[in-house]
This record gives structure tokens, C-alpha cells and sequence, in this order.
């Protein structure tokens, strides 16, 4: 057995074989690998005995649950109303600079993505990021350079 | 009358079952409410809303489709808040639609045009969105092509997909304005689990899923001189084309379409349906030598029960779904092949032409009859055995473009040899045909009697219902059969790949035990084929299945075994069945594909 069938076994033991099933192991596949490999979602497929192209649009439901590789740490940073208002734009200008990369891509060394999300629920506080799970709020340019450079100590 | 409700529906009181929707009660009075999400086949979704009504009394419009009828409602189909909100919904899906009719294959047949037409709509109510999106058009699979830019997101292709054929080969995935029908990672439609079965194409409203159409080059070979264009017809298509050509349903039009395909220019005019005979023949003996091996021999590596082998969709399915269970199928190619690798070889040889210059052209009910048709497996003639698939629909459209009035040709017959068939092999084309077709020629050959059913017609192995058991005694066989005798002969029938899936799983279960399956892609059998005139529905396939029944029972031989063409081939070229020559050009072999 393959490093992820013996994961995906092992997250369906947990979380049983039916529909309800299906979230919890996308999540447990993510935190483990960071992305939802085409082998990760045809082994669910496999395992819940559902088709793999419904896996597959559960998976690009939720924009949590990624479909391509991803890096250590993934920025998301929201693009809805209250936060664009509030200069949110400049704060996805200035990642992209600071780390040379646009919205979708991965650094070289996979160690950012960057990625644009839907309200992140801190609009009386916006513009905010979230960094893997870690939610950065009131950004301004100069605070988000601030924040990387921590990240980059890391 | 405490199972009916009564409502008033523009101010005409209605009495329906309860449980019906609004739309179920208007359209029993005739009252025309528009849909696209809705398909009878098909669960309920109510996601497109172009059918909604207003219920006096009730702030927000509803859903007919999805609303039951009640007591005491009284709805209006046509006031001017529904006018406007029909309009308003339509014009919205145009405005994210390519709505480039005049380019599309579905146009002057597609329910979103066909809304718009009678809406009259001059003027955009809308910003055009379609320059800002990026659609991807799947063009790779030599059955079904996919256009994402003239998708409604109505999503009956992914409840036919689902509940009808258990594939789900297409889901939704994204959300929001990115919402779109995806195959696995929005892989090619070649490279996923898709069965090539054409039912989303025969239930999609728009040009979004549409047979890959091979028209023009078949008018290519039918002009160029060089060379011998061969069509065949098969079962189902008889029963169904005149639907194409404005006819209502159940018209037998066998006569008319090979008046027809005269007309269009081929060299000869010939019949799959011989060729199903000559399935039965192969079959039949290949299914007695396995029950042989299995009762006498004792072989433990003989696989029984047999299923049929000459739905292509079922083909392809068993070999995504049920690779271990591949023993289980017959070798026997479909008659399509059988047909390919006989007119190039026997055929061309009788009538003198160069195999290399003859064109083998079939028209098909099916979608995955073309895929079949480019299987590298499907060569043994040394050439491509069938060179061009058409659907019933695509032949449609070639009559209306060669200008024929389909209507006023006369009736003629199919050229010989190749031509000749028996009613055994016009079944072929309804659920449960194969099986009787081959009972009447097996039990024939064991016991040397007819089948003991009143004219022949096997009725338990008939109908609609998804999944059919039947069982026969054999009695009193001849001597080289005795290790039949009374032997219970246990067959199934199943339709609809969903049906397909669930006897499948009893058997690798072992909850039960058959000798003999049937198997159909498509609802109702090749008659409900994904290449069949659109629109289809139950009491459509109840009319063809009615047709190819009155076909059969009309025909002067019934059984495939008596058919003079088939006994000459025999005798003259291939032997008997399963000789070596057979195994050649007849049958074939199958490869495990992958799960997605
Ligand atoms: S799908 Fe229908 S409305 Fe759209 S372009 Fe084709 S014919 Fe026109
Ligand atoms: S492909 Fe056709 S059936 Fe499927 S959602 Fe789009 S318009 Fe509807
Ligand atoms: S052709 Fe058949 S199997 Fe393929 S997507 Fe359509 S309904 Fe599903
Ligand atoms: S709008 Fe950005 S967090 Fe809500
Ligand atoms: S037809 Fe009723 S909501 Fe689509």
C-alpha cells in the first residue's frame, strides 16, 4: 500500500465509508499533505465506493480544500467588498511584490502561496489575511511586510 | 377521491393525484409552462426556475416543477410577473451563454433557443459576460464533445449520469459564478470513466453536450469515385429515425430509410440486423460451451454466469467498474464489428471490391458505438473494420440536407448479402432482446424443439422494469445435450447502467446466481440509445419497444439459426461458430481501465 492509501484507509476507519464521510477525510488528507493530490481523490473515491469526479467537486467546493500543491504557508487573503473597500488590493499588490509571485502561485522554494479567499468573517477589521490558520487583520502595506519577514525567520 | 387534489390553474379548476406537481397538473390540461432543469427521467432539481408560476396568495413565485399540487391553490402560468421573471431568467442564462446559434450543432434543436424564439427578446437586458469567461470545449473523445460555453448549469447531465447510469462520470465543481459541470480534474471526457453511453447528450437542453458528429466525412466518401461506400442499419434505428423527420414515435420506417440511404449515395444498403444474427449464433454456442465446460468438463476456469458483450457502454463500463468480473463477458464482438469484419472480408471478396477501397459506415442509436468502432482492437478485417458511426439523429440530418421528403419514399428492401435478418435480430434493439433471441436459437438446439412460447414471444423476458429475472427447465434434450437436461436455466435482464451495476454486485456478492446476463447501456435497450431522436421519455421508449415488437412479428423467420444468409456464410466461409476463422474476425478481448 502507497503512503496515502494507507492514509485515506486510515481516515475512513476513523471517520466511516458513507457520504457524511467525505469532508472529514478531504480535511484529514489536507492537514497531512497540504493539497488533494488526483492519487489522494481517486483512493477516496475508491474507499467511499462514490465517484471520483464527485470528489472532485466537493473538493473544489470548498476552497479550503485545495487540488494542486501548495506551500508551507498558504496566504489568503480576502478579496470580498468590506476589505477591497478598505484598500484590500494593495495589501495582495504588496504580497506579490514582496514574494514575486501573482495570486495562485507558489514561491520557488514552496514556502508561500498566495491566494485570494472569500470573507474571512473580520470585515469590522479589515483588510485581512489568513496564514494557514492564523487570521492578520487592519493590514496595511508595511504590516504585511512585517509579517512575511517573521514567517521568513521561521 | 382522498388521493386527488383540487386546484384552479388559470382560472380552470383541476383535479390531480396527489403528490403531482403544479407542472404535472398544467400539463394534463394541456397547458404549455416552459422548463430546462426538468426532465421526466430524472429527479426533481429546480435549479433554473424558467418554469415558475405565481400562486395567488404567495409573495415569491414558484417552482412548478418542484411544487406539489395542492387543495385549494390557484396559480397563474401566465400573469405579467411570471412574463417578467421568465424573461428575466432567460435573458440572464444568455448572458453567460454563447449563444452563436448559427454555429451550433443544436441549432433548431435546442430548448434554450427554442425559448428564446418564442420570448422575441430584441434587446440585451443584460451586460454580455461571455467575453469575460474562459470556457474549454472537450473535443477529444471520438463520441461526445463537450462545449462548457453553451452550458446552462441545468445539470441533467449529472442526474443521468448519476442516477440513470451510476457513472458519474460528470459532477459540479467550483461554486459560485466559477461553477461548472467537471469531469475528474475537468479531465478530457476520453480519459475518465465516461461510458460513451450519449444519455446526458440525449438529456442536455443545449448544444453544451452533443454527439461528435461525422457527417461531412461521410458525404466525403460517398462523392469521392474511388470508393465502395457500405452502410448498415441497425436494430433500433428503424423504430425511431422517423422521429427525426417531424413522424410521431412508434413508426416502423424500415422501408423508407433504406429508400433513403439509396438516395444519399451508398453503393449498398445493408443490415446489422444480419449481423445480430450471427451474434446469436456465436453466442448461443459460446454459451452452451461454457455451461459444457462447467457441468461435464468440470473446468474450473470456465467463468459463468456469461453476460452479453454488444452494448459498447456496458463494455466500457465493466471494464472501469468490474475489471476482475472481464472473464465474465461474452468474446463475441457487437454485431457493429461483426458486421466490419465480415464486409471486409467475406463480403468484399463476393462482391469483388478491394477491401482497401471499401467504406464501412453504420448508423447507430449509440454514441459509444463510435468509440467501439476506434477500438485498436477492432481491426482484424486488416483494416479498420467500421470506418464512420452515425446516430439515428446525424441520419436525419443528412435526409433533410440531400433535400429528401422522407415521408413520400416509397418502401424498399435491403440489398444482398448482408441483408437478409429474422426477427430474432430486430429485438436486438429492446431490453430483453438478446436473451430471447438466443433462447429461441439455444433451447432449439438442445432440444431439437421450438421454444415452448406462444408464438415464439418469450414475455417474461420483456418490458420496462430495470431488472428482469427469468428461469426455464430444459426437458427432454437430444442425446448430445443430456447434460442439460433438467437443468434450470437461470437468466437476468438488466437496463441502464445503474440496474447493470446492482446485478453485478449480487453476483461478485454471490447473493445470486444466473447462467446468462443481459445487459444494456441505456434505458429500454438500443431503442432509448444515446444517439436517438431527442426528446426521449418512458412512454417515447414504450412506443419504440411496441414497434420493434410488431417488427418482429412480422417478420417470415424468426430465429437466427433458419436466416438463409447466415446458414450460407457458414457453409461458405466461416465453418461453424467459434471455428477458428470465427474466433479471427468475431470476437474479441477486453482491457481494465482506470477508476476516474
Ligand atoms: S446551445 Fe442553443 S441557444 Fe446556444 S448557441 Fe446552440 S442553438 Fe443557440
Ligand atoms: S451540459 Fe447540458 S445538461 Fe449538463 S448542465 Fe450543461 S446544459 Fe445542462
Ligand atoms: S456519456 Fe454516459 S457515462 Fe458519459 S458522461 Fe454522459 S451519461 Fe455519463
Ligand atoms: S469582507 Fe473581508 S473579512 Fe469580511
Ligand atoms: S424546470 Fe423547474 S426549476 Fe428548472
Amino acid at each position: 500500500m502507497s503512503e496515502i492509501e494507507t492514509l485515506v484507509k486510515e481516515l475512513a476507519d476513523k471517520h466511516g465509508r458513507k457520504r457524511e464521510s467525505l469532508i472529514p477525510i478531504l480535511q484529514g488528507v489536507v492537514e497531512k499533505e497540504r493539497y488533494l493530490s488526483d492519487e489522494a481523490m481517486t483512493e477516496i473515491a475508491r474507499e467511499l465506493d462514490i465517484a471520483a469526479a464527485q470528489v472532485y467537486g466537493t473538493a473544489t467546493f470548498y476552497s479550503f480544500l485545495d487540488t494542486v500543491p501548495r506551500g508551507k504557508y498558504v496566504i489568503r487573503v480576502c478579496k470580498t467588498i468590506s476589505c477591497s473597500m478598505k484598500n484590500g488590493n494593495e495589501v495582495i499588490k504588496a504580497i506579490s511584490d514582496i514574494l514575486k509571485i501573482q495570486v495562485g502561485e507558489t514561491t520557488p522554494d514552496k514556502k508561500f502561496t498566495l491566494l485570494e479567499a472569500n470573507c474571512l468573517g473580520w470585515c469590522h477589521k479589515g483588510p485581512a489575511m489568513l496564514i494557514n490558520d492564523t487570521p492578520y487583520t487592519e493590514l496595511t502595506p508595511q504590516k504585511v511586510r512585517e509579517i512575511i519577514a517573521e514567517y521568513n525567520r521561521k | 377521491m382522498e388521493n386527488m387534489v383540487k386546484l384552479k390553474i388559470d382560472g380552470v379548476e383541476v383535479q390531480v393525484e396527489k403528490g403531482k406537481t403544479i407542472l404535472d397538473a398544467a400539463r394534463s390540461m394541456n397547458i404549455h409552462i416552459p422548463t430546462l432543469c426538468h426532465h421526466e427521467d430524472l429527479c426533481v432539481a429546480g435549479n433554473c426556475r424558467v418554469c415558475v408560476v405565481e400562486q395567488v396568495g404567495t409573495r415569491n413565485l414558484v417552482a412548478s416543477c418542484a411544487t406539489p399540487a395542492a387543495d385549494g391553490m390557484e396559480i397563474r402560468t401566465n400573469s405579467l410577473k411570471v412574463r417578467n421573471a421568465r424573461k428575466h431568467i432567460i435573458e440572464l442564462l444568455l448572458s453567460e451563454h454563447n449563444a452563436d446559434c448559427t454555429k451550433c450543432y443544436k441549432n433548431g434543436n435546442c430548448e434554450l433557443q427554442a425559448l428564446a424564439s418564442e420570448l422575441k427578446n430584441t434587446e440585451h437586458m443584460f451586460l454580455d459576460l461571455v467575453e469575460r469567461k474562459t470556457f474549454t470545449v472537450d473535443m477529444y473523445s471520438p463520441s461526445i464533445i463537450k462545449d462548457d460555453s453553451r452550458c446552462i448549469r441545468c445539470q441533467r447531465c449529472v442526474r443521468t449520469c448519476e442516477e440513470l447510469q451510476h457513472v458519474s462520470a460528470l459532477g459540479v465543481a467550483h461554486k459560485g459564478d466559477r461553477m461548472k459541470i467537471s469531469t475528474f480534474f475537468d479531465r478530457p471526457m476520453f480519459e475518465v470513466v465516461c461510458t460513451n453511453c450519449g444519455q446526458c447528450v440525449n438529456r442536455c437542453p443545449t448544444g453544451a453536450l452533443i454527439e461528435r458528429n461525422y457527417i461531412d466525412e461521410v458525404w466525403d466518401a460517398i462523392y469521392n469515385e474511388d470508393k465502395f461506400v457500405v452502410v448498415q442499419t441497425a436494430p433500433a434505428t428503424r423504430v425511431a429515425l422517423g422521429e427525426a423527420l417531424d413522424l410521431p414515435p412508434g413508426e416502423i420506417v424500415t422501408g423508407k430509410m433504406v429508400a433513403a440511404l439509396r438516395r444519399l449515395g451508398f453503393n449498398a444498403v445493408l443490415d446489422t440486423d444480419w449481423s445480430a444474427d450471427l451474434t446469436i449464433m456465436e453466442e448461443g454456442t459460446e454459451l452452451l460451451t461454457r455451461l459444457k465446460k462447467a457441468l461435464v468438463d468440470k473446468d474450473p476456469n470456465v467463468a459463468l454466469p456469461m453476460t452479453t458483450s454488444c452494448s459498447p457502454g456496458w463494455i466500457k463500463f465493466i471494464e472501469h467498474t468490474f475489471p476482475e468480473m472481464l472473464p465474465n463477458v461474452s468474446t463475441c464482438k457487437s454485431p457493429q464489428q461483426m458486421f466490419g469484419a465480415v464486409a471486409k472480408t467475406y463480403y468484399a471478396n463476393k462482391v469483388g471490391v478491394d477491401p482497401a477501397k471499401m467504406v464501412v459506415v453504420s448508423i447507430m442509436p449509440c454514441t459509444a458505438k463510435k468509440f467501439e468502432a476506434d477500438r485498436p482492437e477492432m481491426r482484424s478485417s486488416g483494416y479498420k473494420d467500421v470506418d464512420l458511426v452515425l446516430t439515428t439523429r446525424e441520419l436525419g440530418i443528412m435526409i433533410r440536407q440531400a433535400g429528401l421528403d422522407f415521408n413520400s419514399l416509397p418502401d424498399e428492401d435491403y440489398d444482398s448479402v448482408l441483408g437478409q435478418s429474422s426477427g430474432a435480430a430486430v429485438i436486438f434493439g429492446a431490453t430483453g432482446g438478446v436473451m430471447e433471441a438466443a433462447l429461441r436459437t439455444a433451447y432449439e438446439i438442445v432440444t431439437g424443439r421450438e421454444v415452448p412460447f406462444e408464438g415464439l414471444n418469450i414475455t417474461p423476458v420483456r418490458g420496462m422494469e430495470g431488472v428482469r429475472e427469468a428461469s426455464m427447465e430444459i426437458k427432454d434434450t437430444l442425446p448430445e445435450w443430456k447434460f442439460l437436461e433438467g437443468v434450470e436455466l437461470r437468466t437476468v435482464v438488466a437496463h441502464g447502467l445503474t440496474n447493470a451495476k446492482q446485478v453485478m454486485q449480487w453476483v461478485k456478492e454471490g447473493k445470486k446466481s444466473y447462467h446468462f446476463i443481459e445487459i444494456m447501456a441505456c434505458p429500454g435497450g438500443c431503442l432509448g440509445g444515446g444517439g436517438q431522436p431527442i426528446p426521449t421519455n418512458a412512454e417515447i421508449r414504450a412506443k419504440r419497444a411496441e414497434a420493434i415488437y410488431r417488427e418482429d412479428a412480422g417478420k417470415a423467420i424468426r430465429k437466427s439459426h433458419e436466416n438463409p444468409e447466415i446458414i450460407a456464410i457458414y457453409k461458405e466461409f466461416l465453418g461453424e461458430p467459434l471455428s477458428h476463422k470465427s474466433h479471427e474476425l468475431l470476437h474479441t478481448h477486453y482491457v481494465e481501465r482506470n477508476r476516474y
